[in-house]
């Protein structure tokens, strides 16, 4: 059956990437991101991939005053929701962050206090509800906090905590909420970065993503090898740790 | 979306790298400024230069990849320059429509079959791509944007087509679809030996198939091989799955002479069922089965070696050709030959002329190949024919110039900001 699908960040490579395999099995789609120029293209290709129907909404994920108008085209335009997913974010710069309070502040309301505000919201949709799927992109930097971007981190891990809980309160009324903990992807926000073994294509995070809400999952590594390599970093000692360049 | 690692050309000849690459994400934004020139690569299909700008900028195009427009009642499509043909195939084929043209990989950049003005086994029937394109944005270096087709802009729509790249970067094209009533292929196959066979045989297909085009083994005393003709069926067949890989780059060619002897008596002699009903996929494209195929020519790589003679020479050419490879003892497995219809190209440089255009891919053995490749250039000259920028990596300039005369036409729209290997070394001492 079709989906109803919103997705917030709409323009991050990731997402395109899970739209684009969302649009070719015809479900509807409603996307939000900041630059319409880019949401009008994306929904123009999602069209011709086989979207029901794709929607854009104009919006910084900051604001949260336009969150709830938001939410309410999307549902109007849907007709509906079944799935949310929230991929927005941005890679801060660790170094500039230590010496600049409002930059650390800001990063921290644009990867995890927008994501909570969000969460929010949609958490009460869907209770009222008493269905869906609410999909965050969170990290695996959000697993342990490290000297080379734990502002990032620690964003991520508020997110990464909020739906600890908010999946534990929804799991009684027929809510998944899935934590998708992507390692290193090959996308705009990294491209800065020299690539090695460890980078994943979009697409590939993307298949992960479709595949752990269509399973009802409620956390997922991403690609799957991650969940051994944090598995080792969480158990490393702080006394040791703390010593560690990572 | 992603795009990752370093461009490179699929005969995997060593070519000195670009001093830059860089990927384009946004059709809306205006070119990178950069010192130097700028050529955009697609998805490093083309076998040798023409894709390549040594010393120079490459614009990664694979990040246009997005649909603009579909219209499902008239088959017309509107993308972006860097979506594959592949990527439109699994889009317009469940909805009955294909590509008009289809070159023998689907998977070349919608920007790279216009800028190759690629053909296909329907070149008798339905011309080359640019026969069916009906509109293109071409960004030049100076920020203009043109809007070409047959109507506005004809000249610039004239010159990129087969222009290789040198006229600016095609961000986006609105091409026609040709309709189908399923994914199947009735297809029909003869054996013939000789080429007086092969050319009465192929007469024949063209009249009554909308595709045909013949394997030949160039290894045999007497040339033989097999004629492949075919049309769209109806109905639904399942896709063939399994992708095949050559997983590693062996530091010689696997292709050698015994090899390949084994080889074509062995794909001669296997079963030719006169009638066969198949997928498309394993009829248009039995390569892409096989990921990185051209691996299995080695570390030094291969050439492809494909001209085109015209039809009253062709008989005599293509037969001298053949000699000329069999005295090399250089072979070949992947020779193709096929004719080509006589309508006029759509492009200034488009690589299609009437005539019979044969294509063979040599294991690079450095002197002895290129030695063997001047026999035969001298063989398609004195027939009047050429030979085909989108696979070449080595024809002299002065055989480009004289085969493809408009060039002296074309250099006025070439962009100034923008060039290839191909066109240094074909430009040379011009």
């Amino acid at each position: 059956m079709s989906k109803r699908i919103l997705i917030i960040g709409a323009t991050s490579a990731i997402a395109e990437a899970a739209a684009r395999q969302w649009a070719a099995r015809g479900d509807a789609l409603f996307l939000v991101g900041r630059k319409r120029q880019k949401l009008d293209d994306i929904a123009a290709d999602l069209k011709v991939r086989g979207a029901a129907n794709a929607g854009v909404f104009e919006m910084d994920a900051t604001d949260a005053a336009m969150h709830p108008s938001m939410l309410e085209a999307a549902v109007t335009a849907l007709g509906g929701l079944d799935v949310a997913l929230i991929a927005h974010g941005t890679l801060p710069d660790q170094k500039a962050c230590e010496a600049s309070v409002a930059m650390t502040l800001a990063e921290i309301d644009n990867n995890g206090l927008s994501v909570v505000a969000l969460c929010t919201l949609l958490g009460n949709h869907f209770e009222a509800q008493g269905s869906g799927s609410i999909a965050v992109i969170s990290s695996v930097a959000g697993d342990r906090g490290r000297q080379s971007n734990y502002v990032y981190g620690a964003a991520k891990g508020m997110v990464t905590r909020y739906l600890q809980g908010l999946r534990n309160r929804l799991a009684k009324k027929n809510v998944q909420v899935l934590t998708i903990k992507p390692g290193f992807v090959d996308t705009p926000m990294t491209a800065a970065f020299s690539k090695g073994a460890l980078w994943a294509q979009p697409g590939d995070v993307a298949r992960g993503i479709v595949a752990a809400i269509d399973k009802g999952r409620d956390e997922v590594y991403l690609p799957g090898f991650w969940r051994l390599i944090m598995l080792v970093i969480r158990h490393i000692p702080e006394f040791v740790f703390k010593k560690l360049s990572l | 979306m992603g795009v990752r690692g370093a461009a490179t050309a699929w005969g995997r000849l060593d070519w000195p790298a670009a001093s830059a690459e860089l990927a384009l994400g946004d059709r809306h934004a205006a070119l990178p400024p950069v010192e130097g020139s700028l050529l955009a690569y697609g998805n490093g299909r083309s076998y040798g230069d023409v894709g390549l700008n040594p010393g120079g900028t490459l614009l990664k195009m694979r990040g246009l990849d997005r649909f603009i427009a579909f219209d499902a009642d008239s088959g017309v499509l509107t993308c972006e320059a860097g979506v594959l043909l592949a990527d439109i195939l699994a889009v317009v084929v469940p909805r009955g429509w294909f590509l008009a043209v289809t070159p023998g990989t689907r998977f070349v950049t919608v920007g790279g079959a216009i800028a190759n003005d690629v053909h296909g086994k329907n070149h008798h029937a339905a011309g080359s791509f640019g026969d069916h394109l009906l509109s293109f944005e071409l960004l030049r270096s100076d920020g203009a944007r043109l809007i070409c087709s047959r109507e506005g802009n004809s000249d610039w729509f004239a010159t990129t087509i087969g222009g290789l790249g040198l006229t600016g970067v095609i961000t986006q094209a609105t091409i026609r679809l040709r309709r189908i009533r399923g994914t199947a292929m009735r297809v029909r196959n003869w054996r013939y030996t000789g080429l007086d066979e092969f050319f009465a045989l192929n007469a024949a297909a063209e009249q009554a198939h909308e595709y045909a085009v013949a394997w030949i083994d160039c290894l045999a005393k007497t040339p033989r091989g097999v004629l492949m003709a075919a049309d769209h069926g109806e109905g639904d067949l399942p896709a063939p799955h399994g992708e095949k890989r050559v997983p590693v780059t062996p530091p010689l060619s696997l292709v050698n002479g015994l090899s390949l002897r084994a080889f074509n008596a062995a794909y001669y002699g296997k079963p030719w069922p006169a009638e066969v009903h198949q997928h498309y996929l394993p009829y248009f494209y039995p390569l892409d089965a096989i990921r990185d195929w051209n691996r299995i020519y080695g570390n030094p790589g291969f050439y492809q070696y494909q001209c085109v003679v015209p039809p009253t020479a062709a008989r005599d050419a293509i037969g001298e050709m053949l000699d000329a490879i069999a005295t090399s003892g250089q072979g070949s497995f992947l020779a193709v030959l096929k004719n080509f219809g006589d309508r006029p190209t759509p492009g200034l440089l488009s690589f299609p002329m009437p005539g019979t255009t044969l294509a063979l891919d040599f294991p690079n053995h450095g002197a002895a190949t290129l030695a063997l490749f001047e026999r035969l250039d001298a063989i398609v000259r004195a027939a009047g024919g050429r030979l085909y920028a989108a696979k070449d990596a080595r024809m002299p300039g002065d055989f480009f110039r004289a085969a493809y005369p408009q060039w002296q036409d074309f250099s006025r729209f070439v962009d100034p900001k923008f060039s290839s290997g191909f066109w240094r070394r074909v430009m040379e001492q011009a």
